[in-house]
């Protein structure tokens, strides 16, 4: 789900690193406020652990292909969600800087699409009431079982959520033709099979620290834990079956129904969506006041206006003198690394 | 090669590159970090059709490849991730935006194809530029000049920290998958019994590991940050780099070099 730069237009980049900087901001404060300095290298170890982890591959039972854990959801449940979307922020920025994956301009939206998500909402709406309520009953199997319901509810939320935002954000910069209800169908399905993966692996991981060491867990209540009555795999298999039922029902009705997202995301058909499906820049394909105004918006608050060339009409249709320019802007491009060459052998032969 | 050896061979590549010597090298990194973050921004913000505005923009990318002597394959390489998310979502435009607004002798070309090839050179062109920047910068020195930008202490220390155990943790798992795999072999990834213990074996010893970490980081005399060695001063010439960057872009922005040399040529 990492985004490439080229998938952001410069206003919807610098909004998304807005946005990202004032979670991180409020992150930040917490976390000095507990003044816990010896948690920094807890924050850092938990954190390339977990960047190392992603790359595992767990097969998947019954298919040839394979999955891989949830960072968000994890990292929070283990340092809190603050600490978690720091550590998430720290992943995501190596993974930009030394792997190119994600873009540099595109990390604030990145962070706000896996690391936000992952760690706030996962955390506040989903782990900690879970944790909180007594929903499988009590004691010792009651809470691996709320652990497991926990990861897995949060992972497919919060993997809903971020690609919902990659839709929206791409959407947004106007960057493609494909229209919104399409692009909605095609990201969500995909993204709910790979968040019901993703939370069993990443419950299995959690159970297993739940097992050995509970007070590890935030919210957890260590002294239920004692003696396993069900085994993990049962648990897990049970899980992985709903998930599957549940998981495969809801994409058919997304895929087969995108129109249902549009509805939802704009109210009703008569406000909402019409007979202009295409995305265009001056409405992003919905012809409704809500669309109207974030297109306003975002001109207004352009970082560098949506220019187009005196004429844009022709911006692109200006044909022969333009190849003919390319072709020697590349000529001059081969010249620069010839010069480049040369000074180089030079340099070597001076060596 | 598993896929962890993989990476760590690409970081121990990204931090070879950057620890040689060239003029780009030589600049403060400050300087390069705002160059960059100017040429991203102004790359992504040609309008979708504008071809001929974007092409010249491979210029600054090829010229600091050539200074900096980096090999331009290495760069590549790295496309393999990005590149596919782009493509997904560029591949679409060419169906829905079928509008012909160009002709080349008889073959008329729409704008879904053109705005596809600039969202594929958007891409290109970023990745060059962000890769360049970390390929001539050690990430101590880019942390180094973060702090002076005053970004936030505790995010810096977090990078350096995290930088640092990422490889260590990338090692000890890459080596664990291995033995994992020479015990059950033919099987494709790690099974459905050991998927909870496989990962959450380490990561307990590995919290365990970071309170001694901490307590041997404090006797080093760690107090609340870290002390940079290469730190040094923004200098004139790192100044002047900027802003030629920036005068740069914004020329290559607003006036169509390709239309004028074109212009010059055909007319």
């Amino acid at each position: 789900m990492h985004m490439a730069d080229a998938l952001l237009s410069p206003a919807v980049a610098t909004t998304m690193y807005a946005a990202t900087a004032a979670a991180a901001g409020y992150s930040i404060n917490k976390v000095r406020k507990d003044d816990d300095p010896a948690k920094l290298p807890v924050m850092a170890v938990t954190s390339a652990l977990v960047f190392a982890g992603q790359m595992i591959n767990y097969t998947i039972p019954g298919t040839g292909s394979s999955g891989h854990m949830c960072g968000g959801m994890l990292l929070s449940a283990l340092l809190g969600p603050e600490a978690g979307f720091l550590s998430m922020i720290v992943i995501l920025a190596i993974q930009c800087l030394f792997f190119a994956d994600g873009g540099l301009m595109a990390l604030g939206a990145n962070c706000w699409n896996m690391a936000f998500y992952g760690c706030f909402v996962g955390y506040y709406l989903i782990w900690r009431p879970m944790m909180k309520s007594k929903c499988f009953g009590e004691g010792h199997s009651a809470q691996r079982t709320r652990i497991i319901a926990a990861s897995l509810i949060g992972c497919i939320v919060t993997l809903q959520l971020g690609a919902f935002s990659v839709v929206l954000e791409t959407s947004l910069s106007g960057i493609t033709e494909l229209p919104f209800g399409a692009f909605c169908a095609l990201m969500q399905p995909i993204h709910l099979a790979i968040g019901c993966i993703e939370g069993l692996i990443t419950s299995a991981v959690l159970v297993f620290v739940y097992e050995s060491r509970p007070e590890l867990l935030m919210d957890v209540d260590a002294a239920e834990s004692g003696e396993a009555k069900r085994s993990l795999k049962s648990v897990v298999a049970i899980l992985a079956v709903v998930a599957l039922v549940v998981g495969g029902g809801l994409s058919l009705f997304a895929s087969s129904n995108p129109d249902g997202l549009e509805w939802a995301l704009f109210g009703n058909a008569d406000s909402g969506y019409s007979t202009n499906m295409g995305l265009d820049e001056e409405n992003f394909g919905v012809e409704s006041n809500a669309a109207e105004k974030a297109g306003e918006i975002q001109e207004k608050t352009s970082f560098l206006p949506d220019y187009a060339f005196p004429g844009s009409d022709s911006a692109a249709g200006t044909t022969v003198s333009g190849i003919v320019g390319g072709l020697i802007v590349a000529a001059f491009a081969l010249v620069i690394c010839l010069i480049g060459g040369f000074f180089r052998r030079k340099g070597h032969q001076k060596e | 090669m598993n896929k962890m050896q993989k990476a760590l061979h690409e970081l121990s590549e990204m931090d070879e590159l950057a620890s040689r010597r060239s003029p780009v090298h030589r600049l403060h990194p400050a300087a390069k970090l705002i160059a960059t973050i100017a040429y991203i921004l102004i790359t992504l913000s040609f309008d979708k059709y504008d071809l001929n505005g974007l092409v010249p923009m491979v210029l600054w990318p090829v010229l600091l490849f050539q200074i900096s002597g980096i090999n331009v394959r290495t760069c590549f390489y790295k496309l393999r991730i990005v590149l596919p998310l782009v493509m997904a979502v560029g591949l679409f435009n060419p169906l829905f935006d079928r509008d012909i607004i160009v002709t080349v002798g008889n073959i008329g070309i729409s704008g879904g194809v053109i705005s596809m090839i600039t969202l594929m050179l958007k891409g290109v062109f970023c990745l060059m530029a962000s890769f360049l920047l970390m390929a001539t910068t050690k990430i101590e020195n880019l942390c180094a000049a973060l702090r002076k930008m005053h970004f936030p202490q505790i995010i810096v220390t977090l990078l350096l920290l995290t930088y640092r155990y990422v490889g260590v943790m990338t090692e000890e798992l890459a080596v664990m998958t291995d033995a994992y795999h020479l015990r059950a072999p033919g099987q494709k990834g790690i099974d459905i019994s050991a998927w909870g213990s496989f990962l959450g074996q380490l990561l307990l010893r590995s919290m365990d590991r970071a309170q001694e970490l901490y307590s041997s980081m404090l006797l080093r005399g760690y107090h609340d940050h870290f002390h940079f060695a290469e730190n040094r001063p923004f200098n004139f010439k790192d100044a002047a780099y900027v802003a030629v960057c920036i005068l740069f872009f914004l020329l290559l922005r607003y006036v169509s070099i390709t239309q004028i040399l074109g212009g010059a040529i055909v007319r």
